[in-house]
């Protein structure tokens, strides 16, 4: 009898932990994984998604983030791995370093049941992602080119330079050319600068002995419009209206924009913070009673000197 | 009768030492009609000095690496060596502006700073494969890592940025000119003319190539093996800094992606030059036209849009083969023999 009695109250202490146990496993653990930041925009994704893990986590108590980098695309699929079977994830944030050997590990994940946001970068496969955030790079060219048509007349000549030769340089390339198409303004020639501030540099210095009469450039980016514009103060053709337009929205760059640079005007929006959108749209898709699960794709906006002041950031490292 | 024969040997070795010593400047002779036929401009005043300003980087580097590769090793951190000793430098002078004043003392405590490093630079490497007894390319191939790593951590992944008070100060070190030559040609070539007289006129040099050709022979021929060893890539390092001080004033910033694959064009250029990569054989003069020869290559192909972007890298590999079948390529010697 008293055994009996024992074994009962051992049970229900047993339960009553068990409730216990169940009350705090019902945190929400979402998982972020990004490359490691070895240039500068993934380090401003770095920056971004920390602000954004200490933002959310202050405004929802049961909600906790976990951020992981990863050097290679075989130390990311480890990191999922761990942050199923270690951290039990309900939800995955990740910009896959490359899509093809990530689209299998992220399927994995997907299989224990968490719901899957993809960040810039699809997959191989469709359909596996419940929500999708990404920076638009045709958006990008096509911006940058409408830009360019409004500051410059039929006749007028432009030199680009071009990043590392890859899908996302075609992209932005294709757009631009498509929508400059039929304007009259000469495209000299285009050269890739590898989205390095030193190469657009001797790009440009040649394109500047090259051609006597270059009325704009368009660099694509802001590391490589540095270069172009060191190139062109150093020939001393920085002057008569010539104007740079770069893109991706690097912090020295906007601050120029926004005191009134007339050499680099305007910048075209291609947002590291964009984790930061995706980690949001995530912890909403548990939080909001509207339907959230869908594609993102952001706005290539033009930065001018009146809307620069929401882009800055002066404490991230781009 | 066995005079005549001495003399006519030395006479068909002359001939064959031409053609090959000559093999490097041909190439560049060539290079230059090809750019001038597809576009005069490439022979403007402003494209050459640009050309020369630009060689000047992998030209100082590559007069170091001479010297080691001479002595057979083989310095792979030069690239990174660049990138964190120009992060280094940035951020001593960013934080002495605050006492020193953005002024001439500010940057040269900066490029001072510079050389302490390369020199340091250099001797670890050195000391870690003479004292160490690990092979150069372990060696270099690790703190070539290690530098990388470090910048990017300085910069905190992004970029590294000299304030602009500075920058104006430094400028003319980089845009400059002396006697309508800019600054950076102007080290290149002191960098150039020490290295060929160290290479050429002292024992210094004499014992570089004894130590390459055989470094057991050179031990015991009482040649101090190690400390030579180590003083090449000290003087490498010093080749670093003093690049490094050059290319700081250009853009007034480092990243991550400074410097990248400077190592593999100073080796290059060194081989290019007729300096032999198993060690024994050096050329400064050489390597001074391989250097001009590498960067010519990717100005012409700026020039020109002949050729798709996407097989520039072709064209370079192409052009380097050729310059170094041009010296070594056994027809000079067929040739000789015949005649």
């Amino acid at each position: 009898m008293k055994t009996l009695k024992t074994l009962t109250a051992l049970a229900f202490t047993g339960a009553l932990s068990l409730t216990a146990g169940a009350a705090t496993a019902e945190k929400l653990r979402i998982g972020v994984s990004y490359p490691t930041p070895t240039h500068a925009w993934a380090a401003g994704m770095n920056w971004h998604a920390e602000q954004a893990e200490k933002r959310l986590e202050a405004l929802y108590p049961d909600i906790d983030l976990i951020l992981v980098n990863s050097p290679d695309p075989s130390a990311q699929a480890s990191a999922l791995e761990d942050l199923v079977s270690v951290h039990k994830i309900d939800a995955l944030v990740v910009l896959p370093f490359e899509s093809e050997p990530l689209t299998d590990p992220v399927l994995n994940v997907k299989n224990t049941g968490a719901r899957i946001t993809v960040v810039d970068r699809g997959l191989s496969q469709p359909g596996i992602e419940d929500i999708y955030v990404a920076g638009n790079n045709p958006e990008m060219g096509r911006v940058s080119a409408v830009y360019m048509k409004s500051r410059l007349e039929a006749g007028d000549n432009i030199v680009i330079l071009r990043g590392i030769p890859t899908l996302i340089d075609n992209e932005r390339f294709d757009a631009f050319m498509a929508e400059i198409d039929g304007s009259g303004i000469n495209v000299l020639d285009h050269k890739h600068a590898n989205w390095n501030r030193d190469d657009g540099f001797e790009v440009m210095q040649d394109f500047l002995s090259r051609f006597p009469d270059i009325d704009a450039v368009w660099a694509q980016d802001d590391d490589i419009a540095i270069g172009v514009v060191a190139a062109l103060k150093q020939a001393g053709r920085d002057g008569d209206g010539m104007f740079v337009v770069g893109g991706a929205g690097m912090k020295e760059t906007i601050k120029s924009i926004m005191d009134g640079d007339e050499l680099v005007p305007v910048d075209v929006l291609y947002p590291p913070s964009m984790i930061a959108t995706a980690m949001d749209v995530t912890v909403a898709s548990f939080k909001s009673n509207g339907p959230v699960a869908g594609r993102y794709i952001l706005g290539a906006t033009l930065i001018t000197q009146d809307n620069a002041k929401s882009f800055y950031f002066p404490d991230s490292p781009f | 009768m066995s005079d005549v024969t001495a003399s006519t040997d030395t006479k068909v070795n002359w001939m064959r030492i031409d053609i090959k010593t000559a093999g490097p400047a041909i190439a560049l002779i060539l290079l230059c009609i090809i750019g001038f036929l597809l576009n005069p401009a490439f022979l403007s005043e402003g494209n050459l000095t640009n050309l020369l300003t630009r060689s000047a980087f992998i030209g100082i580097i590559a007069v170091g690496a001479t010297f080691v590769i001479t002595a057979g090793g083989i310095d792979l951190s030069v690239g990174s060596m660049a990138a964190a000793i120009a992060g280094v430098m940035i951020i001593i002078m960013n934080s002495a502006m605050e006492t020193l004043g953005p002024g001439l003392a500010t940057v040269l405590l900066g490029c001072g700073c510079s050389i302490l490093l390369g020199l340091g630079a250099g001797w670890i490497n050195g000391m870690l494969t003479t004292k160490g007894k690990i092979e150069a390319f372990i060696v270099t191939l690790g703190t070539m890592g290690i530098y990388r790593s470090l910048v990017t951590y300085f910069a905190d992944g992004g970029t590294l940025s000299l304030e602009f008070a500075i920058r104006g100060v430094y400028r003319p070190v980089y845009y400059g000119s002396v006697l309508g030559l800019p600054t950076p040609v102007w080290v290149f070539i002191v960098v150039a003319i020490c290295g060929w007289l160290l290479m050429n006129r002292t024992a210094f040099g004499r014992y570089c190539t004894a130590i390459g050709s055989n470094e057991s022979v050179a031990k015991y021929s009482a040649i101090k093996v190690d400390r030579i060893k180590t003083m090449t890539y000290v003087i490498q390092g010093l080749c670093v800094s003093l690049a490094t001080i050059i290319y700081v004033p250009r853009l007034g910033s480092a990243s991550s992606s400074t410097g990248v694959l400077w190592e593999l064009e100073a080796i290059a250029a060194v081989i290019i030059g007729g300096t032999v990569l198993k060690g024994g054989y050096g050329r400064i003069g050489g390597t001074i036209l391989g250097a001009l020869i590498l960067t010519t290559i990717g100005n012409i192909l700026n020039f020109t849009d002949l050729i798709s972007n996407y097989l520039n890298g072709t064209m370079q590999g192409l052009i380097i083969i050729i310059a170094v079948w041009l010296q070594r390529g056994d027809w000079g010697k067929a040739k000789a023999n015949k005649s």
